[in-house]
């Protein structure tokens, strides 16, 4: 082994910079075409098979601090490795302004812990001006992307069911699991108030699709990383597979400071910082492929400035960086008395939800545009840090035979005996949801600070806006009426105004999207319908940077949709010798 | 030692293997089978990163609790979690360990506790002329009865509850993560399944049923190794 210095050999058809969703699929589509490609990484190499990488299952007691998530920030058994606070690389916020930025540093990047809940946008999603006048249309409708759709459901699997509805469309599905208790009891409650509840859609493999992977073994921790590739991951799933068929180099560690120009402004390769010895090295291609994140492709682009590029590669419009969004989240829990003195067996099912709620209300007349999905937890999962807490304000909810309830807090055997009665009784909701993207909400260079590779960091500027809000306001109300109707106790309050109502802060349900957005018009956005930049024609953005919005699903399986269709335009365009 | 030496010394051990760089060139030959069946493998690092096993091992090197406030903490975890005909106490279940640990890793913890153990001291004091560890097991309990109830306590004791609310969580979550914990619990995931659904019995007597428009949509188990093939319009063929 050995680091790979600039030399004539070393010259590559394709630069890929991250292996996450987008990266990956670049690696997979471009490699198996027969081109030369460098994969260039921030963090280190993983794989879940290998015993020294492992975390799924293991039990808490394994962890010191029984899984918390002090070190990383989903637990310390998640597969991220990273979080929203990295030492030696910082970013920073406008005044007044909220913004969390989560990155993943290691092979497949936030594909390793992520929901695996892998949505197709639908035809109204890429249109959502014509119907409520917001924001821009895609320069790309759901026609275009649904060829792409189905080839991604066949190469990697999705369990879900054929459900006609318009919106959401459907795939090349694997089983659904059956519902688990809780689930059934929220079906059955929903369906008292007309709300739609379905099996989920999840990228885990119910039966295989090819023999290179395992079929999902229900331990319930996708989030920890399959050691048998039932789950996907991009690292597991594409990186790997190219590297074992194509000519793929894989550059871990490597911190990429910015895409290098020549005299005409066209891409020529990157330079990046080893984080091994701290030094500067140059790789040269023929084409650029960024999928670092839609802020870190933004950053490098905002870094790589030039001659011909005054304000930043491809960025003549001053559009890299705008228009940032990411999904609303609010949740809200209860407790279902019918569960409490559980009868135990193994429900850890698939990790996640085995049903959801998708968007209902689509050309309804609300005080908000757009829509949000409900994903749902809760039974008897696996104990960890924090499980038995709060008993000092829920004991009362266990009553005894004679329908007396257990005083707050207390000890000894008693308490010990309502813990055991109270595991498995709990249920919760979560609504994500569509934003509406902003010109004002964008990231940006801060000038006076560095990260601990000299590289000038990103500041955020990130406001909601009052259809947000108004969004949150109305999930909260849904979750009181699923929780209600299945007769749950409703925990804590209806958050109001003045907490926002209990809207999560931007960034942190980790969608962030849209800062090299596509368009038509290279006035006012970045990339044209391909993902090419307007003003380099042999640079590309494959992660969630080219979204004009991103609906209220999960941005991943269109970054994979969308990667693939660029990818073959890449190709198509080498061949014309158009770059 | 500064991380990059960290690192080296690492490296030099078995967590080596696949950190640097992979390649895909004849220095690095692929040569890993994929397993198809989880293992559940050594009981070690847990998948730590090299930072994070230096990092832990900091945490461990460290002792917060005082010889003396360990013994307090030994008698109140029992008070809160004890023995019965089902489980082991807090202590058999190594919960003052636990704590112990996540004083430093949660270094917001030390002095609500280190004080909380004090205040005990004080409140001794008050009531029976003696420390916490010096009064009789019923004397214990007439002052845990004064702050073990949120609802129900005076004021004055505000302190007193809240401090014992932080360490009856830290205490239950100890001890229901630990193995004594998961036997208590009757708790039997966290190890390879064939998840077909609530069992009937089940179903039965919470008066819930599986929707019969899925019957045939939902997983049959007994096709999880067959390769799913589907037809133009993405439906399950094999």
């Amino acid at each position: 082994m050995s680091i790979h210095i600039q030399s004539a050999e070393d010259s590559y058809d394709v630069i890929i910079v991250g292996s996450g969703a987008g990266g990956g699929m670049a690696s997979k589509i471009l490699s198996e075409a027969g081109l030369k490609v460098a994969v260039v990484e921030a963090g280190a190499d993983f794989d879940p098979a290998k015993e020294e990488h492992r975390t799924q299952l293991r039990p808490p007691w394994e962890s010191p601090r029984r899984g918390a998530g002090t070190v990383r920030p989903f637990g310390d058994f998640d597969a991220a490795i990273g979080g929203w606070d990295i030492e030696g690389e910082p970013y920073t916020r406008g005044q007044d302004s909220e913004f969390d930025w989560f990155r993943s540093r290691m092979l497949g990047g936030r594909t390793n812990h992520w929901g695996r809940i892998s949505l197709r946008f639908g035809p109204l999603d890429f249109k959502r001006k014509n119907l409520d006048g917001l924001g821009d249309n895609w320069p790309i409708g759901y026609e275009d992307v649904a060829p792409y759709y189905d080839k991604v459901d066949k190469l990697i699997g999705v369990f879900g069911s054929k459900e006609g509805i318009n919106n959401e469309p459907d795939g090349f599905f694997l089983p659904p699991p059956k519902p688990r208790l809780h689930e059934l009891h929220i079906k059955k409650g929903a369906d008292k108030i007309n709300l739609p509840v379905i099996p989920s859609r999840l990228s885990i493999l119910t039966r295989p699709v090819n023999n290179e992977r395992g079929t999902c073994f229900f331990c319930s921790q996708c989030n920890r990383a399959c050691q048998i590739y039932a789950d996907f991951s991009s690292g597991t799933c594409l990186v790997k597979p190219a590297m074992k068929k194509g000519k793929v180099d894989l550059f871990t560690m490597s911190m990429v400071r910015k895409v290098t120009t020549n005299e005409q402004g066209e891409a020529t390769g990157v330079t990046y910082i080893s984080k091994l010895d701290m030094q500067e090295y140059k790789l040269n291609a023929r084409v650029v492929v960024l999928g670092a994140s839609a802020c870190e492709s933004a950053r490098i682009m905002l870094n790589s400035k030039s001659k011909t590029h005054p304000d930043g590669l491809g960025n003549s419009s001053g559009h890299v960086g705008r228009y940032l969004h990411d999904s609303t989240g609010a949740d809200r829990m209860g407790i279902l008395p019918d569960m409490m003195d559980r009868q135990r067996y193994n429900e850890d099912g698939v990790g996640g939800m085995h049903i959801y709620t998708p968007w209902w209300l689509n050309e309804k007349n609300l005080d908000f545009a757009r829509g949000y999905h409900i994903e749902y937890w809760g039974g008897m999962g696996m104990p960890s840090y924090g499980f038995g807490g709060g008993m000092d304000t829920m004991r009362q909810y266990v009553k005894d035979e004679f329908g007396n309830p257990s005083p707050n807090g207390g000890y000894g055997q008693g308490l010990k005996k309502d813990i055991r009665r109270f595991f498995g009784s709990t249920v919760g909701m979560s609504g994500r949801g569509e934003s509406i993207p902003q010109y004002s909400n964008y990231c940006e260079i801060d000038n006076q600070v560095v990260d601990k590779f000299g590289i000038p960091v990103l500041k955020f500027h990130y406001k909601w806006t009052d259809q947000e809000l108004k969004q949150a306001r109305h999930m909260h109300e849904t979750f009181e009426e699923v929780l209600g109707s299945m007769g749950a106790i409703i925990l804590g309050n209806k958050p109001g105004a003045e907490q926002q109502y209990g809207l999560h802060k931007p960034g942190r349900i980790i969608h962030e999207v849209g800062t090299t957005r596509m368009g038509d018009d290279a006035s006012t956005s970045v990339l044209n319908k391909f993902s090419q930049a307007h003003d380099c024609k042999n640079l590309f953005v494959v992660d969630g940077g080219s979204f004009v919005s991103q609906a209220d699903k999960n941005p991943t399986w269109t970054i994979l949709a969308l990667s693939w269709r660029t990818s073959e335009y890449i190709i198509d365009q080498l061949n014309k010798k158009n770059i | 030692m500064n991380r990059r030496e960290n690192l080296k010394l690492l490296f030099t051990g078995s967590l080596a293997s696949g950190f640097l760089f992979t390649g895909c060139g004849p220095e690095a030959p692929e040569t890993t089978e994929i397993p198809h069946n989880p293992t559940i493998g050594e009981f070690g690092s847990y998948g730590r990163t090299p930072e994070e096993i230096i990092y832990n091992e900091k945490l461990k090197s460290a002792t917060f609790f005082t010889e003396d406030e360990r013994k307090k903490l030994d008698v109140l975890v029992d008070i809160i979690i004890p023995a019965d005909e089902t489980s082991g106490s807090a202590t058999e279940a190594g919960v003052p360990d636990f704590i112990e640990f996540m004083m430093k890793d949660i270094p917001g913890y030390q002095t609500p506790m280190r004080g909380g153990l004090l205040w005990l001291d004080h409140k001794s004091d008050e009531m029976f002329g003696s420390k916490f560890l010096e009064i009789s097991e019923e004397q214990r309990i007439q002052i845990i009865d004064e702050i073990a109830y949120p609802d129900k306590a005076k004021a004055e004791n505000e302190g007193g509850v809240r401090f014992f609310n932080m360490l009856r969580n830290l205490t239950a979550t100890g001890f229901f993560t630990s193995e004594e914990g998961f036997k208590d619990l009757g708790y039997v995931g966290n190890r390879p399944n064939a998840w077909d659904g609530v069992p009937d019995e089940v179903l039965a007597k919470h008066g819930l049923q599986n929707d019969p428009k899925y019957k045939d949509v939902y997983l049959d188990i007994t096709t999880r190794g067959t390769i799913a093939q589907w037809d133009d319009e993405g439906n399950l063929i094999g």
